[in-house]
């Protein structure tokens, strides 16, 4: 059958509008406007060697088909007409080398036959990309095991490169990876396993290898390490706190000091060694890059009481020689080591759940689709779905990628992904999202974004960049934590010097307690953890509500606004036209109205039209066929049903008709002051009654603009209505400040001009007409609907359509802050009046002391306080 | 005050003097990336107790792959952290985690552990 070459339509000879001749070839077309644009340049749509043909190219393989010529098919996306194919079979048959091209439109495959030794199949890809296509080829990633050597690498890039399909492959030795881009049409990954395993090497697939999850697996191991350390810990702490206080222990007082000593140093030695070995070995890791951190600390602390109490177990007359008495502090290091053991495995089992979040919407992801190729219905891995492919989805089953329904209606649960609680209605050309559960019918859609580009993926790593992002609000945090460790190790030494100049006796030994508490108590981590933990806690929580927070800068901004300007077409209203009144007079009923005008307008394509057409359809009323329908510019349509004759339009185009319509003029200049757009009908030449359309309020805006007032911030509406047409909607949802007739670029400025009065201003909208202003604004929050969201122009983008996100997203933020702020007080307070506590400073007044035992047990504490206390934006709750 | 105390006076000060030069004054070793075959600056770095090398300096425009081998379980240097380009990466012990991303701007930029304790520094050229 022959193809119109400009839409790639089929058009038998007896159906086509038109027919050209070119080169002696007859060519067909579906309308006048493609043979219009075929005549007008012939040469853009034929080439040399023929025209587009739609072949039938099943069989996907490379096979050898002469003398040095090979065959390769090459999946096409992105074309969206026929002429496409052309400009790719062009592309490719310019390279040299190549010896025929065939580009399908309709399966959207390209088959070239080709001289491997002339061109490669990826110069051909490049090509392709160069004149504006895609290639569907598929990546993959797998783990290799085995390997040991550089030549190992070379071995099995040479095995997978070898097979047909397989565009590049790429080995890592160090991190034991091969990546691979493939066609999944022609090889798969088992093929790709028995390659791998028939050189010699284990293959293992990395099954939705989520960082978070390989994070969660190793944090179980370390937990269970830990746990074990910390109860050995434990024990033997006890036994040397029981073996220290000997002298009051009925039966241990006969065994001689001496031995007691070597006894405890025998216990505690597994202790600082096994069980804080970690501390010893980061120390050391530490000093070696002259840094140093919390493990330093520790150990120093740690090892310095241990080696003074070796001292006074195996070389007692060095200590009664200096004049010091022979205490030994084995009871010190191991309950120092038990105690922070203890914090560590709290805090590993809290910061284990600050990543919970992305952890859930990675579990979102679908394993496999089922897709139809070559007429078959086929399971595959998710990785392998291909853009512009046909997958089908049953009732209860996951949507794989997103793509736009084709065929069949369902109902899809997509509050995993949106946060939306009610089931989403599906019927064909609607957007569905990867990883949505579909409930009540079967459908097939076409996949339009697969892979890394899915919502589901973008959504993951926004939260990720934004967990990885910081809120300024840290900075003198950070500052601090960077110099902390060496002031902390200087103030210890300092405690040491004074306590032993000038402290009462016995002063080695007080001066030494000292120097151990203040290393002891000294606490970082809470420092390094109050802010990044509530920020991971705090965008994780969002993401759960739909709701995306770009970073730290822009949560921290949110809670200090004190504006909201909200554009009013499509955020505030629906966007979309609907008829509001139906006005009947002369003893026609409303339904009738209705009829008459969605009939008449039935034939038009204007907006208004449209929502009569939409309206009379809800209602079931049918409509007739329009005869002499004319579209009168400025005026409104005229068209002829049943014989009658019918005006829909302005007064104009009544009086003009001579229809008199003195009855209905007060209703329309009430309906206009209302916003809306009013028409006049007449039947015959007789005023029949006056419909009204507007654009309507989403649900929910009202009560979203009553809460920011009541939240104390100033709401504006922004628009390029008319005034009064801005002023009525205004009016109906309580904004009172309204800016009307602003153009769309003149937005910008206006939010700009609301910052030089002082004001931290949020723009609300929807994102691809509102950016400039969405950039200008403090933070742009963006209100996407499904797939469509512009993730990346705004600061905050919420998922779902709805507004509520606005007060939700402006809670959390100043949820997160406050908790921020009181993890940073916290750490602060803890530190700058916990490190002279434990020099002594007290002690002059109050002749308190701190132990080191204490010490440990608060720096253990001040840390999991802190996880804990953002971990608490977990339950968040939106309002 | 005694000999005892005069001693553990000035060994004291030295120490303290010592600890700010050690740690504070410390100089980075620097490593230049190197561009492969497909255009992306490949540069190896080991993780134990802080990064080596911990200067790393790159070309603006192109690809970056950083290989981070964390070679320790210590828990300080689980995730590494370049806030100016949005990563905050995992790096299971004693294995390799590759970081990727272009450098957009020129510039110097910090790398560190989840708790700022680790320190590293980004050159972009």
């Amino acid at each position: 059958m022959p193809i119109d070459p400009i839409c790639g339509m089929e058009v038998t000879a007896g159906e086509a509008v038109g027919r050209s001749t070119f080169r002696g070839e007859d060519y067909f077309f579906c309308s006048a406007s493609c043979k219009e644009k075929f005549d007008r340049n012939h040469e853009d749509y034929v080439t040399p060697r023929g025209h587009v043909v739609a072949e039938s190219t099943a069989e996907p393989t490379s096979q050898v088909v002469g003398k040095k010529s090979q065959r390769i098919d090459l999946p096409i996306s992105g074309m969206s007409f026929a002429s496409c194919a052309l400009t790719i079979q062009r592309g490719i048959g310019s390279l040299e080398g190549v010896q025929k091209v065939s580009v399908n439109f309709a399966s959207s495959q390209a088959t070239v036959h080709y001289d491997p030794g002339h061109v490669s199949n990826l110069d051909m890809i490049k090509k392709v990309k160069e004149v504006g296509y895609g290639v569907g080829a598929a990546k993959a990633r797998f783990k290799i095991g085995d390997m040991h050597c550089a030549s190992c690498v070379h071995k099995i890039e040479k095995a997978l490169k070898g097979l047909p399909g397989v565009l590049k492959a790429g080995v890592n030795l160090a991190a034991e990876e091969a990546q691979v881009e493939y066609f999944p049409s022609q090889v798969t990954l088992a093929d790709m396993k028995r390659a791998v395993q028939s050189t010699g090497y284990t293959f293992r697939e990395i099954e939705g290898a989520a960082e978070e999850d390989i994070e969660k697996q190793q944090r179980g191991r370390e937990y269970l390490l830990l746990k074990r350390k910390l109860i050995a810990a434990f024990i033997l702490a006890v036994l040397i706190f029981i073996g220290s206080m000997g002298h009051w222990v009925p039966g241990l007082k006969e065994i001689p000091r001496s031995w007691t000593h070597i006894i405890l140093f025998l216990l505690t030695t597994p202790v600082l060694f096994w069980c804080g070995g970690q501390f010893l070995r980061g120390a050391w890791a530490s000093f070696r890059h002259r840094s140093a951190d919390m493990n330093t600390l520790i150990a120093v602390g740690t090892s310095s009481a241990y080696l003074y109490s070796g001292v006074v177990t195996f070389l007692p007359g060095v200590v009664a020689g200096a004049g010091q008495s022979p205490a030994v502090y084995f009871d010190t290091t191991a309950f120092i080591i038990a105690l922070i053991l203890l914090g560590r495995t709290l805090e590993s089992r809290a910061k284990g759940r600050t990543s919970d979040a992305i952890r859930k919407l990675m579990g979102l992801r679908a394993k496999t689709a089922r897709v139809i190729r070559n007429g078959q219905e086929m399971d595959i891995p998710v990785e392998e779905v291909l853009v512009d492919e046909v997958v089908v989805v049953r009732p209860g089953e996951k949507i794989p990628v997103d793509g736009v329904v084709t065929d069949g209606r369902s109902t899809v649960d997509e509050s995993m992904v949106t946060g939306e609680s009610l089931p989403a209605e599906k019927h064909p050309g609607d957007g569905v999202i990867g990883a949505t559960i579909n409930k009540t019918g079967s459908f097939k859609f076409r996949a339009t974004k697969v892979g890394k580009d899915t919502l589901l993926a973008q959504i993951v790593r926004l939260v990720r960049e934004a967990q990885g992002s910081k809120a300024p609000i840290q900075r003198l945090a950070d500052v601090i934590s960077g110099y902390f460790v060496p002031v902390v190790m200087a103030i210890a030494i300092a405690t040491f010097m004074i306590w032993f100049d000038l402290g009462p006796q016995p002063a080695f030994t007080r001066a030494l307690i000292n120097f151990v508490a203040v290393l002891i108590i000294a606490c970082p981590c809470a420092l390094g953890l109050a802010t990044p933990t509530a920020i991971m806690v705090g965008t994780g929580r969002g993401a759960e509500n739909g709701i995306l927070i770009k970073g730290g800068e822009s949560l921290e901004t949110a809670h200090k606004l004190t504006t909201i300007v909200f554009d009013k077409t499509g955020t505030l209203t629906k966007g979309e036209p609907e008829v509001t009144d139906v006005l009947p007079l002369n003893g026609f009923s409303g339904d009738e109205l209705l009829k008459f005008a969605a009939s008449a307008e039935s034939a038009s394509e204007h907006p208004l039209g449209e929502a009569l057409v939409r309206r009379a359809r809800e209602k079931g009323i049918e409509l007739l066929e329009p005869k002499d329908f004319q579209a009168l510019a400025g005026h409104g349509i005229e068209a002829t049903l049943n014989g009658r004759k019918i005006l829909v339009g302005n007064a104009r185009l009544l009086r003009g008709n001579g229809v008199d319509i003195k009855d209905l003029e007060g209703y329309f200049a009430t309906l206009s002051s209302q916003g809306k757009t009013p028409m006049f009908l007449a039947v015959d030449g007789v005023s029949a009654g006056v419909l009204a359309v507007a654009d309507t309020l989403k649900p929910g805006s009202k009560g979203v603009v009553e809460q920011l007032h009541r939240m104390g911030l100033e709401v504006l509406m922004i628009s390029g209505d008319n005034r009064r047409t801005a002023e009525a909607i205004g009016k109906q949802i309580g904004i009172g400040l309204v800016l009307a007739e602003v153009l769309p670029e003149d937005k910008a400025s206006e939010v700009s001009k609301l910052q030089g009065e002082g004001k931290v201003v949020a723009m609300v909208g929807d994102g691809i007409n509102d950016a400039p202003a969405l950039a200008q604004a403090d933070v742009g929050v963006a209100i996407g609907t499904g797939t469509d969201v512009a993730m990346e122009a705004s600061d905050i983008t919420l998922i779902k359509g709805d507004l509520r996100g606005v007060v939700t997203a402006i809670q959390l933020s100043k949820r997160t802050m406050q908790i921020i702020r009181q993890n940073l007080f916290w750490a602060f307070a803890y530190n700058t009046a916990g490190i002279p506590i434990a020099a002594g400073i007290l002690y002059p007044f109050f002749s308190i002391l701190l132990s080191p035992v204490i010490a440990s047990a608060a720096m253990a504490a001040s840390s999991v306080s802190v996880v804990t206390n953002s971990l608490r934006l977990r339950r968040f709750k939106p309002l | 005050m005694n000999l005892m105390q005069v001693l553990v006076t000035l060994g004291g000060v030295l120490t303290i003097g010592w600890v700010i030069w050690f740690f504070l004054l410390a100089k980075g070793e620097s490593a230049r990336a190197q561009a492969d075959t497909s255009g992306i600056q490949e540069v190896r770095v080991s993780v134990k107790g802080g990064y080596s090398p911990d200067i790393l300096v790159v070309q603006r425009g192109k690809p970056v792959r950083i290989h981070f081998y964390r070679d320790e379980t210590a828990e300080c240097s689980e995730r590494v952290i370049f806030s100016d380009f949005g990563i905050n990466q995992f790096l299971p012990a004693y294995q390799t985690t590759m970081v990727d991303f272009t450098p957009d701007r020129q510039g110097e930029f910090d790398f560190h552990c989840g708790m700022n304790m680790l320190r590293g520094k980004l050159i972009v050229e």
